[in-house]
């Protein structure tokens, strides 16, 4: 009878099967993330203050032409949640990757979607944290002079945020190490910085590079920002702007989610 | 009086015709064999031999597995086996920037989700931190732990919820002699006292001596002890030690491999 004797210490729990997405697991794996994050204070610091410092700096380089701080301002305000996620997101990934943990959660019953979701919960609170500070001292402390509700800056900031989270996922995947995890912050999210109309409206480029912009979601996400700052109501843009950026953070999570694999060759 | 209802009851692991193939190498070349319930059985070999793949395929992560092989009355990688194999890998797989605690806590909220067993989770994690003798570094960050304690971290978690099979690759590399006997115990009160099945890899040999079952393995082939070989016979440590004048294990071992090298040297010159 030894072998079917219950386990004295550990009375037979019933788990549930792990299907695509468990909320408790997906929270728990959330909380895991924050407080690996709780542990390394200095990366939370970085993370909330440089957009802020970056705002503080551009705001006195455009001492002279308070309207250029306007326009790019708002920008920024969508691109550094954009940019500090996927970089934060590709290397947590990767390291998760790496050090077999992610083997280990994929042999246990943890649902792909409640990893992605784990994660894209943590890094979105942060998210939230981030663009708040750097939303509210734009609009309050340095006079960004915006007519729409800073609310729907939050917004954008926020789905931005997710986005740049689920690229950083995507990308983690074909990232042997933390140097190539580095180096594709350049590769994808330069060429959207470029073409996404901060430094020049997008109908000015060269067709080409217009009709790329076209596909890009961080195109959509500076473009919504600049609906915020002009108009006073919620346009029907800008509606098409979030719907766009969502959509494509979407797209990519589930991308993200199709990289990761229980069997590894 | 084990013996006999170990062989009554079905396998733990039963495979035919293992193989695996990684890259354009075929690591693990058609296995036979059987880990009987409630027994530690050691698989051993030189490394790179192909202990580690083996242990992925029966856990279910390994890709490229053809043949048959069933755990615990499941095809290999099945759903349901997820919560009843505990799995260690070479290298510790735990979060190095959270506490010895917060790492299990976490995993067994994975296990054992909602806030219902809340209690049933403290009461596992706090089991499983003195199984492995880490109570007095509950709330040290695993990344500040010693590489042996780092191990036993990722070996709790393994024994989090009570899993029917261990599968543990070189559980004890690393480790002081104090602590490895202490582990080996460990080990033998698990599948003497809760019925849990062990398959331990090691690459050193005198570990062998502990096991009550063992599997010989040399470039991903059985020596001994699988069901492929049954000439060579000795699947216990005591039917291997007397195969040689010098009864031990690696004097066994050592023997089987030059007579499979010679072997194979034999059969090369034959078909050239």
């Amino acid at each position: 009878m030894t072998t079917t004797a219950p386990t004295p210490a550990a009375p037979a729990v019933p788990t549930p099967p792990g299907g695509a997405l468990t909320l408790s697991r997906t929270t728990a794996t959330a909380a895991r993330v924050l407080r690996q994050l709780r542990h390394d204070p200095r990366t939370i610091a970085l993370l909330i203050v440089v957009p802020c410092l970056l705002l503080v700096l551009l705001r006195y380089v455009f001492d002279g032409s308070p309207h250029t701080f306007d326009n790019i301002g708002a920008s920024l305000l969508g691109i550094f949640p954009l940019i500090t996620m996927f970089l934060v997101t590709s290397i947590a990934t990767l390291r998760e990757r790496t050090s077999g943990t992610l083997e280990r959660l994929l042999a246990m019953p943890l649902g792909k979607g409640d990893l992605i979701a784990g994660y894209a919960l943590a890094f979105g609170t942060l998210a939230v944290i981030q663009s708040a500070l750097a939303t509210g001292l734009a609009v309050w402390a340095l006079g960004l002079d915006v007519l729409g509700s800073p609310w729907l800056l939050l917004l954008v900031a926020l789905l931005d945020a997710l986005l740049g989270t689920a690229l950083g996922l995507f990308v983690s995947a074909f990232a042997a190490s933390e140097f190539q995890a580095v180096q594709f912050m350049p590769a994808v999210i330069f060429p959207q910085l470029l073409l996404c109309g901060l430094f020049t409206p997008r109908s000015n480029m060269h067709p080409v590079l217009e009709a790329i912009s076209d596909v890009l979601p961080m195109s959509y996400a500076v473009d919504g920002m600049n609906e915020v700052l002009k108009h006073t109501d919620m346009t029907a843009v800008f509606v098409r702007d979030v719907l766009i950026v969502a959509g494509s953070a979407l797209l990519v999570l589930g991308l993200g989610a199709a990289t990761l694999r229980r069997r590894t060759p | 009086m084990m013996n006999s209802l170990s062989a009554d009851s079905p396998p733990a692991v039963h495979a035919a015709g293992l193989t695996v193939v990684r890259g354009s190498r075929q690591v693990l070349k058609g296995l036979d064999f059987t880990v009987p319930r409630g027994r530690i059985t050691g698989l051993l070999g030189p490394s790179g031999c192909g202990k580690t793949t083996l242990m992925r395929a029966i856990v279910g992560t390994q890709a490229n597995v053809g043949g048959t092989l069933e755990v615990l009355g499941s095809p290999a990688g099945d759903a349901s086996l997820r919560t009843r194999i505990g799995y260690v890998t070479q290298a510790p797989s735990v979060y190095d920037d959270l506490t010895v605690r917060q790492n299990l806590e976490y995993f067994a909220a994975i296990l054992h989700p909602g806030r219902a067993l809340a209690d049933h989770r403290r009461a596992d994690v706090t089991r499983v931190i003195e199984d492995v003798d880490l109570t007095s570094h509950t709330h040290a960050l695993a990344g500040n732990l010693s590489g042996g304690q780092r191990n036993r971290v990722s070996l709790a978690v393994a024994l989090l919820g009570a899993p029917d099979l261990l599968v543990l690759d070189e559980p004890t590399v690393g480790l002081d002699p104090v602590l490895r006997r202490d582990l080996w115990n460990l080990f033998h009160d698990i599948a003497a006292d809760r019925g849990v099945t062990l398959l331990v890899s090691s690459h050193v040999m005198d570990e062998a001596e502990r096991c009550h079952r063992l599997l010989l393995m040399r470039e991903g082939l059985f020596l001994a002890g699988g069901t492929s070989r049954p000439e060579a016979g000795g699947d216990t440590p005591d039917a291997l030690r007397a195969l040689t004048p010098a009864g031990t294990v690696e004097a066994a071992f050592l023997h089987l491999v030059d007579e499979a090298a010679a072997a194979s040297r034999a059969k090369e010159t034959t078909t050239r």
